[in-house]
């Protein structure tokens, strides 16, 4: 009996102590939650994502929510203004991690929206 | 036995009518909520009116408007993207000369849907001509099949795109009638709203009270290359 709760206890600690160690540390801007739940956002935002692309290009049925602009208008980091620009950017950090390759900002703007307005008022 | 029919009937009128009720207020509320869209509609048509005689020579103003609302470079070599140029044009014989801003003319036929392989080119609702460029390939088809030169491929990698405006390397694209700026309930282009001459009437030609409606009811306007039939939502008066 002893030897089995050892013999779990030892499983467990490793497992914990691998999942702390690996898992990718993020920038994630000003963060909150507006979507959904970040467990769930984790799991399916590039459904959403490919959704809404859907309805904006093709319908013109633009819910500001869901769309990439949003996503990035928060999660962009406070001190760069972007999600891609780091190792640690929120996107980045996340698509390095599972090895995806990302291709959404070769054509979108990866820098915060204000930023940017900032940026063209100068 | 007929009692029993009466019931069975009673029954099935009351349950019919529950769930008629039970329905119609969630359709409503879709409805509302997915916000059945008034940019995509097909009531209306988009399109413009450019007054060839307001149009100056030499005037750029909404060349570089267009290029500062969608983040083009301004350049106008073979391979840098033009959404919208000015055309000099004159009749040797007369010398008449005249100078008109030409841009994708939003067909309501349009060839580069027809010949796109991958279905990127495509016409929405409201008549406005685009490229999905999470579909497009590339092949520049619909380049070839534009009539009007309206059409663009983007040769380098590009920076710093305007958030409301992707655009990237592998792509074609044109004009989009600042899609982004209508679907907002804005109700005017970058380059209309430029034009100091007041040369380009941009509104829903279907609205018979808009302005462009009742324009083109009471001047002369034509299509540019009508003979093919493709309908533009395009016009141009004195040309």
């Amino acid at each position: 009996m002893k030897l089995l709760a050892s013999l779990l206890l030892c499983l467990f600690v490793s497992v914990a102590w691998a999942a702390e160690g690996d898992t990718p540390k993020l920038d994630i801007g000003k963060g909150g939650q507006c979507v959904r739940d970040p467990q769930w956002m984790r799991k399916n935002h590039m459904h959403l994502l490919v959704h809404q692309r859907d309805e904006t290009v093709r319908k013109g049925n633009r819910i500001e929510q869901d769309g990439l602009k949003n996503c990035v208008e928060c999660h962009a980091s406070l001190s760069d203004n972007s999600v891609i620009a780091r190792d640690d950017s929120f996107c980045v950090g996340c698509h390095r991690y599972a090895a995806v390759k990302i291709d959404c900002f070769e054509c979108h703007a990866s820098k915060r929206r204000t930023a940017l307005v900032m940026k063209d008022g100068k | 036995m007929s009692d029993l029919n009466t019931q069975r009937r009673q029954f099935l009128k009351t349950s019919l009518g529950a769930a008629a009720v039970a329905i119609a207020p969630g359709m409503l509320l879709f409805d509302t909520a997915h916000g059945k869209a008034e940019a995509g509609s097909s009531k209306v048509r988009w399109g413009m009116l450019i007054d060839t005689a307001q149009c100056q020579d030499g005037c750029n103003d909404c060349v570089t408007a267009c290029n500062k609302e969608n983040g083009l470079s301004g350049g106008t070599s073979a391979t840098d993207s033009q959404w919208i140029r000015k055309i000099d044009l004159k009749d040797i014989r007369s010398g008449r000369a005249l100078s008109l801003p030409m841009m994708c003319q939003h067909c309501e036929e349009p060839p580069c849907v027809d010949v796109c392989p991958t279905a990127a080119s495509f016409k929405r609702a409201d008549g406005i001509v685009l490229v999905d460029r999470h579909r497009c390939i590339g092949c520049r088809y619909c380049m070839m099949a534009c009539p009007y030169k309206a059409r663009s491929f983007v040769h380098e990698p590009l920076q710093d795109q305007k958030p409301d405006v992707p655009r990237g390397k592998g792509t074609v694209e044109s004009c989009t009638l600042c899609v982004h700026r209508l679907d907002k309930g804005q109700q005017t282009t970058a380059c209309a709203e430029a034009c100091k001459n007041k040369a380009i009437l941009f509104g829903n030609l279907n609205d018979e009270n808009s302005e462009i409606a009742q324009k083109i009811r009471s001047v002369a306007s034509v299509q540019v290359r009508a003979d093919l039939q493709l309908n533009p939502g395009i016009r141009y008066q004195g040309l």
